[in-house]
């Protein structure tokens, strides 16, 4: 897809999650800002699924081990034409499929996520599965930096670097918060890519808002033959919305009416500048 | 209760025997262990066939997740790890990665209940059908008998949602039910072991064989005739059978290496309460109190599970 197409979408898909939970009065609404960017360029620009080819068992996978971004997963998916995009209106409503956390009852969704520190272990295992098939099959997963204090992410990372997975590709999230206050203050992380390096992972820090960076990136993968990739996407949680931009209170807020209507004009703001410039 | 002199294999056993012929034909049959392939006789399993085996080291969360990753990619994935550690350490990934997402895992649990003996509580799975009973879309199974062992690993390699099956380390009789037609195994079918008139015994896995051991007690020194139940399958349960054997009206006795609380003896309960059966009960088991040292054997006699044990408990229940 063209740079300035996925650059229009990032900034749709931030209107769209914002209404969504706008309307849910529910959502991850920091999470999901910052890892959209991430996700518009995996489905329009690098994974090879698509509503067409989901019942292929030659599709790469994606796995959201930080479930709870789904508000961003639900919009990149619904845009794709998975399913329509008016669904997201029932979003965690009653009875609606659409809770606040991936499941495969939504087309497009690969596994039911959540609880942290899953995404990695089963995405290693579906990387195996498409080794033992000699299948070209990429598995991308995405994590929240919160969740690297999880232990069960070091057991996969020892066991994908031990069976050599380079079909095997982990996002970390690293926007640098998680719910009570910065990871440095909760649980440091640091230094993450040595630690990761150590475990027998190729590891690279990417910024997760460079759509043109992100693209390269991941279509040049592996890094390094026979290692599992592991890209430090350094990120903003609130990505694109001046005052959600790195304040905690936005890991899960939803912004009222006033907050809405500025979240959307600074949105429409950012797209006719976008305009602009491809003029 | 005396070592059975029917001894033939350990479930466990049957299970690789089972398992290698079952990949010999299917190249999407994977075993994953846990540094346990010692432990679940899988070495002839891993020289045969080293591609459909996979090794994640001492480490159940991801062994779990790992399986339900190959499983979705439509692997045939045999999870492997004593009981004790894969269904309390990996209890999330199991509830999530396999029963949630629906991952058809076949959860193994070896060494199960107090298989492991004097090496104590850490090692025993007293839990695992109370967990997992709680758990939707998983179904429950411990084999009594080798017959039983070979037909439940052969219907979970077909099985299309999870399943977990737990067996024990010692010696099992090849057939506890004279002439056993394999057609009959049926996942979720409980079955008769032999015949009776005057109680019932309904047990799940290696606490079968005292039940039998019992009967022959019974038979002998009461004249006391005995119906046994081999419900292999704890979840989901054979409501058809359990409720035609209660309505004889004759007095029930469960039995299962497990604690009281949450196994085989609440589920049937459950069930015959909520039907209006008045049979007189008792549920035999692991009390809820530290567990008594010892080996298996010894643990069992401690309790009353053991063909004396379980003569005395029918005995007082006669009395009653």
């Amino acid at each position: 897809m063209q740079l300035e197409e996925l650059k229009r979408k990032s900034i749709e898909n931030r209107k769209k999650v914002l209404q969504y939970i706008y309307h849910a009065k529910a959502g991850h609404t920091g999470g999901s800002l910052s890892i959209l960017d991430i996700l518009n360029v995996l489905y329009n620009d690098v994974m090879n699924v698509s509503p067409e080819n989901f019942d292929s068992n030659d599709r790469d996978r994606f796995i959201q081990s930080k479930g709870h971004s789904v508000e961003a997963l639900y919009v990149v998916l619904a845009d794709k034409g998975f399913f329509p995009e008016e669904d997201l209106l029932t979003m965690c409503q009653y009875n609606s499929p659409y809770i606040g956390h991936p499941t495969k009852s939504i087309p497009g969704i690969e596994q039911n996520t959540g609880g942290l520190g899953h995404g990695l272990p089963i995405s290693s295992g579906a990387a195996l599965a498409a080794k033992k098939d000699n299948s070209a099959v990429k598995v991308f997963t995405v994590l929240g930096d919160g969740e690297m204090a999880e232990g069960s992410n070091w057991e996969a990372m020892m066991f994908a670097a031990h069976y050599k997975l380079d079909n095997l590709c982990a996002i970390l999230d690293y926007n640098k918060l998680q719910i009570t206050a910065p990871n440095a203050d909760v649980m440091g992380l640091e230094p993450i890519d040595q630690k990761i390096e150590a475990f027998g992972w190729a590891v690279k820090h990417v910024d997760g808002h460079n759509l043109e960076e992100l693209s390269k990136t991941f279509n040049s993968l592996p890094l390094v033959e026979g290692k599992p990739t592991f890209i430090i996407a350094h990120t903003t949680k609130g990505k694109g919305i001046s005052y959600m931009e790195n304040v905690l209170k936005w890991h899960h807020g939803v912004p009222s009416k006033e907050q809405y209507d500025l979240a959307m004009e600074e949105l429409d703001l950012q797209l006719q500048e976008l305009e602009t410039v491809l003029k | 209760m005396e070592e059975t002199k029917t001894a033939a294999a350990a479930n466990l056993e049957v299970f690789s025997e089972v398992l290698q012929n079952l990949a010999a034909t299917d190249k999407d049959i994977m075993v994953v262990t846990s540094d346990s392939r010692g432990s679940g006789k899988l070495v002839p399993f891993g020289q045969k066939y080293p591609e459909q085996i996979v090794e994640v080291g001492i480490a159940e969360q991801n062994l779990v997740g790992v399986a339900a990753g190959l499983a979705s990619m439509g692997k045939k994935a045999f999870a492997v790890s004593p009981a004790c550690f894969l269904t309390a350490r990996a209890l999330e990934q199991i509830k999530n990665d396999v029963a949630y997402s629906d991952n058809p895992v076949k959860l193994i649990g070896i060494s199960a209940g107090v298989s492991y003996g004097a090496l104590g509580t850490t090692h025993h799975s007293l839990h695992d059908y109370a967990v997992l009973r709680a758990i939707n879309n998983i179904s429950i199974l411990a084999p009594a008998d080798n017959f039983e062992t070979a037909e439940a690993i052969k219907a979970a390699a077909q099985m299309t949602s999870p399943v977990y099956i737990r067996f024990g380390k010692k010696g099992m009789p090849e057939n506890l039910q004279q002439n056993p037609d394999p057609a009959d195994f049926k996942i979720g079918k409980g079955r008769v072991i032999q015949e009776g008139s005057d109680l019932v015994f309904i047990a799940t896995g290696e606490a079968v064989l005292p039940c039998v051991e019992a009967a022959k007690l019974l038979e002998r020194e009461q004249q006391i005739s005995c119906k046994i139940i081999s419900l292999h399958t704890i979840k989901p349960l054979d409501t058809e059978l359990l409720l035609a054997a209660a309505a004889t009206g004759k007095p029930i006795i469960t039995v299962e290496e497990h604690s009281v609380n949450g196994g085989l003896g609440e589920a049937v309960a459950s069930l015959l309460f909520q039907n209006g059966c008045t049979n007189t009960f008792k549920i035999v088991g692991l009390p809820d109190d530290h567990t008594v040292s010892g080996s298996q054997i010894e643990i069992f006699n401690h309790y009353g599970i053991s063909g004396e044990g379980l003569k005395n408990t029918a005995l007082n229940l006669f009395q009653l």
